[in-house]
């Protein structure tokens, strides 16, 4: 009896695992499951990794006072590259401001968002995920992405009342529409459930270097534009990848973005418009006296300034 | 007077190893990182399906096992089914081999432990391959394989208790 009952099982696992991967939208009774695992998990894990914190921040404070020679040298020479730096964001920010005025450019609203802590971390190659200890109560939702101090670490992907899972950039399942700051350049970043997720459909009209910039590029209005990823680094396989900026810093707390999609960005009056305003285009005009109107193309709300032949 | 013969109960047994797997898995996924380093992932489910297939296989053995699985998916927060699937298949490769570990040495039943873990990361790598069309990082999975295998004495040491706890094996 007990080869057959392995087997059976083992069958029913198996369709278990297709009909659960192949199932969209996905089933309730699996997603149910999940919340229910988050909201048990997320206290346990809180609790049993209080201690680890504790000793965590206890560490840090030794080594702080032992090593506060050599930190005070580094901090001075950071503050005063930092100063330099300063100077020239002053006189940035002046000219910015200029120019936005100038050309009434409207910046994205600062979008809410709410802190929360790492309570449980699967780092294996099949699975990185994490749970945060804010969800559907502190107003968090799928879709949210979630960022670390320095960089984008990934987005939610299932929300409990007091609880989320985090599906980070390194996982096999995670796709991250980014674009290269210095080229413009498209990619899909690629999780393996390595460190270093690799660019995917790279499309760029200048080569890629080590050390590019690479940000969020709000394809498909997922996630917001702009959003710190990482820099290109060239892998061992000869791939492009990206060493992520959340690997720099602690994991304990993250902050998720309240972002829905991008009609946050956007009044909800200029939204109300249902005409589309027309734009002047650059096609030839027909001269006054034919009496009829200049062509217009209904394309999008800018206007193309006229260039004289 | 005779005191009666001992009886084994299995499922006390399989409980709590159960607890002692979940417990562990539990506590090697707080959030940690020493000198920039993040501790190991082991999967301990492995060590009761390598202990299970080879000296008692059951009818409930199976089931128990994709309990476990199922949590390492909630847990983990993994595709649903994946760590059943492979716990099970190292589970069958255990059953189909456990005539040959039979009064085996410790170092040779290591061995066939390593071999069984293998199994379950290979059936792991290949269904997320086909499920995601993304091989994941094969020396992320080497390293898990690597810290997974380093649990033989656990296995080890629950078989010897087990054997001593059986009176039929005495």
């Amino acid at each position: 009896m007990a080869p057959l009952a392995l087997v059976v099982v083992l069958a029913g696992t198996a369709a278990l695992f297709v009909l659960a991967r192949g199932q969209e939208p996905r089933s309730p009774g699996l997603d149910a499951a999940r919340r229910m695992a988050d909201s048990v998990l997320a206290p346990v894990e809180r609790v049993l990794g209080a201690p680890v914190i504790w000793v965590h921040h206890a560490g840090d404070s030794i080594s702080a006072y032992i090593f506060a020679g050599s930190q005070n040298r580094a901090l001075k020479a950071q503050l005063n590259q930092a100063l330099s730096w300063q100077d020239k964001a002053t006189a940035l920010q002046v000219d910015n401001d200029r120019l936005r005025a100038l050309l009434g450019v409207k910046t994205d609203p600062p979008l809410p968002m709410v802190l929360g802590r790492t309570v449980l971390d699967a780092r294996g190659p099949f699975a990185n995920t994490r749970l945060v200890d804010v969800g559907a109560a502190r107003g968090v939702m799928e879709g949210n992405p979630v960022l670390s101090d320095h960089g984008l670490v990934g987005r939610i992907v299932g929300v409990a009342p007091n609880a989320s899972r985090v599906m980070l950039l390194t996982d096999t399942e995670s796709r991250t529409p980014v674009l290269l700051s210095r080229t413009n350049g498209r990619a899909i970043l690629t999780g393996d459930g390595g460190a270093n997720p690799s660019l995917a459909y790279l499309r760029t009209h200048d080569p890629i270097r080590v050390g590019d910039r690479v940000l969020t590029s709000g394809d498909g209005g997922v996630l917001p534009r702009g959003l710190p990823v990482g820099v290109a680094v060239k892998g061992l396989d000869g791939a492009w990848r990206v060493a992520l900026d959340s690997d720099a810093v602690p994991i304990d707390y993250v902050r998720v973005l309240l972002f829905r999609d991008f009609s946050q960005l956007v009044p909800a009056a200029a939204l109300a418009h249902r005409s589309i305003p027309s734009i002047a285009t650059g096609a030839p005009q027909p001269s006054p006296s034919a009496g009829t109107a200049a062509p217009t193309t209904a394309t999008s709300g800018l206007s193309v300034p006229r260039s004289a032949p | 007077m005779r005191t009666p013969a001992r009886v084994f109960e299995s499922a006390p047994w399989m409980a709590v190893t159960v607890v002692m797997c979940m417990v562990g898995s539990i506590i090697f996924a707080i959030p940690l990182k020493v000198f920039g380093l993040q501790p190991p992932e082991p999967v301990f489910s492995l060590v009761p399906v390598f202990v299970w297939g080879a000296s008692r296989p059951s009818i409930t053995a199976p089931l128990v096992i994709l309990g476990l699985g199922v949590f390492q998916d909630l847990l983990w927060g993994s595709i649903f089914g994946l760590w059943p699937l492979c716990l099970l298949a190292a589970y069958l490769f255990v059953y189909a081999i456990r005539r040959f570990l039979s009064g085996q040495e410790f170092v040779i039943r290591w061995a066939w432990f390593c071999a069984a873990c293998a199994v379950a990361f290979v059936v792991a790598d290949v269904a997320l391959t086909l499920a995601d069309r993304t091989l994941p990082d094969l020396p992320g999975v080497a390293a898990q394989w690597l810290v997974t295998a380093a649990l033989y004495p656990l296995a080890n040491r629950l078989t010897e208790r087990y054997e001593n706890e059986n009176a039929r094996f005495r």
